[in-house]
């Protein structure tokens, strides 16, 4: 019976936290595609609902009614089974993150690293995609995602190294906590700006979006699906993106804290803060997307191994001699 | 706790049984994708022992990474074919007693290994101390791992260089007569070291030496 009652109120609290990140995603769909638009000067999704909000919702329903096709020589049970991965390892990261300083559905200790490991193992969603289509175009685009998203992790590892000196705790909350008296945004922002263009590439969006470079590989590791498969590889790519979103905002722009801890500012609760911040950065994201051309493969490549991991490793060092030397390194 | 016991024998089996279709998959790619399941069903007995930064690093680092590689070779290479020329002869393969013979040895090595094993005297002190203080076990790793093992440590970095620098040499040749592009040629090339202007004779035409 206490099993039970814990099980109710956990799904509950677990229904609360997803439906939210699910409809968020759908919007920020439409948003995105907005902004693209604007850049263009085009006008974008506009005819479903005011502004065009209701566009995700009808594309989704049109995505439910459209038949699934699986290819009659794919490895079926590993074909169904990549978009349920890249789905489902989307949505389960979410759960660590810290809205405000009560309001966090698992407190864990090692919170930045369970996100770290989640957003790793989205690499096999994309290799299993490729691989079961059995298809040059699919099979090409999953390695080179592979091996993008394996390179540019090792840079966002480090990164998240930089912030963790400066906190000493790998808890979320600590780490937001720990930017009270002034965000990691400010004394890190070599820092900032490395970690904001590894995700871009971690989560293939343009300017490196070549797994899917329609005009090489027709659409990378997703030629093969339709349907609602198609529809959830995609919700979870969009997951992904707010996730990285919410996880730059909680290392380097102070979480759930507001700018200033005066009147107009308090007003705002806490998690509303975070979700601006994380609107920001998702704007940025898009404007990106609308503003800079595609990365050939070599330069990709060269700009995540041999620019973004010397610089950071270099940060490491400059980090932990600064705090080394004016005795700031946090202590437990 | 019956739920903790409950999912310690789902982990468990699953480890288990992922472990041994590691070995008796047909497909090698089925092979590797066990083996991740494995990694990650060992991971989380892991958290389940209150090991959380270990589980979480297992995650990272082989599932993350060191499969994601294995994943790449089985796939590029044909491995499965090779497998079938190696096992699959009816008229029995020379490779499955070599086989049979290293396994054993590894085995004995384990059996000797975890027999001869002592633990600290005060180690259950250790736990109750661990279990009662607020420490977390990412705290305690660091204190045991950067003070009194910090050679062994130091030295085990400096080992796995040496084999990524053997392994970079191993697989590295100079090709020759290869395009590369500059940066920097490209940016400080201005228009009087590309453009030339020259003045033709009608009907006589010019020669460009390349």
């Amino acid at each position: 019976m206490e099993y039970l009652s814990i099980l109710f109120s956990e799904t509950y609290k677990i229904l609360f936290l997803l439906l939210p990140v699910l409809v968020s995603v759908a919007m920020i769909v439409w948003l995105d595609r907005r902004i693209w638009a604007f850049v263009q000067k085009r006008k974008g999704p506009n005819v479903v609902g005011p502004f065009g909000l209701l566009q995700s919702l009808a594309d989704a329903l049109k995505y439910i009614f459209k038949e699934i096709i699986i290819p009659a020589s794919s490895n079926k049970i590993i074909f169904i089974l990549a978009p349920v991965v890249t789905m489902t390892l989307a949505l389960v990261a979410w759960v660590v993150i810290p809205f405000s300083e009560d309001f966090v559905l698992a407190d864990i200790n090692v919170g930045i690293l369970y996100i770290f490991a989640i957003s790793s193992l989205g690499v096999y969603g994309i290799i299993m995609g490729g691989w079961a289509s059995n298809s040059k175009y699919p099979f090409l685009g999953s390695i080179r995602s592979a091996a993008q998203m394996v390179s540019y992790e090792v840079s966002i590892g480090v990164i998240i190294i930089n912030v963790l000196l400066c906190v000493g705790s790998l808890n979320l909350s600590d780490i937001v906590l720990a930017q009270e008296k002034i965000w990691f945004v400010v004394p890190l922002f070599p820092m900032f700006v490395i970690f904001f263009i590894s995700a871009l590439a971690e989560t293939n969006r343009p300017p490196f979006d070549l797994p899917e470079a329609e005009a090489e590989l027709v659409s990378g590791y997703q030629t093969e699906y339709s349907g609602m498969m198609y529809a959830m590889f995609w919700l979870g790519e969009y997951a992904n993106i707010l996730l990285m979103c919410a996880l730059g905002s909680i290392l380097f722009l102070g979480g759930w804290l507001s700018p200033l801890d005066i009147f107009p500012f308090t007003i705002i609760p806490d998690p509303l803060w975070l979700i601006i911040k994380i609107l920001f950065l998702f704007v940025l994201f898009a404007l990106v997307k609308a503003i800079v051309p595609r990365y050939r493969y070599d330069q990709l490549m060269r700009l995540g191994w041999k620019v973004f991991l010397p610089i950071s490793l270099i940060w490491v060092v400059l980090t932990s001699g600064y705090l080394m030397y004016f005795d700031l390194l946090p202590k437990n | 706790m019956p739920a903790h016991a409950f999912f310690f024998y789902i982990f468990s089996l699953i480890a288990i049984v992922s472990a041994i279709m590691v070995t008796a998959s047909k497909n090698t790619v089925h092979s590797v994708f066990f083996l991740i399941l494995d990694f990650i069903s060992i991971s989380c007995l892991f958290i389940l022992i209150g090991a959380e930064f270990l589980g979480m690093i297992m995650l990272i680092v082989y599932v993350g990474a060191v499969a994601v590689l294995f994943l790449f070779v089985v796939m590029m290479l044909n491995v499965a074919q090779q497998k079938n020329q190696w096992f699959g002869a009816a008229s029995g393969s020379k490779h499955v007693p070599v086989g049979m013979i290293v396994s054993l040895i590894i085995f004995f090595e384990l059996l000797i290994v975890i027999g001869g094993w002592k633990l600290k005297p005060d180690l259950t002190n250790d736990f109750i101390n661990l279990s009662t203080s607020r420490v977390t076990n990412t705290h305690s790793i660091g204190n045991v791992l950067y003070t009194d093992y910090i050679h062994l440590f130091q030295l085990s970095g400096m080992i796995l260089l040496v084999a990524m620098i053997g392994a970079i040499v191993l697989t590295f040749r100079q090709r020759s007569g290869l395009k590369r592009q500059s940066y920097i040629s490209q940016i400080s090339r201005e228009k009087n070291d590309g453009v030339e202007l020259v003045n033709v004779k009608n009907k006589a035409g010019v020669k460009i030496d390349v």
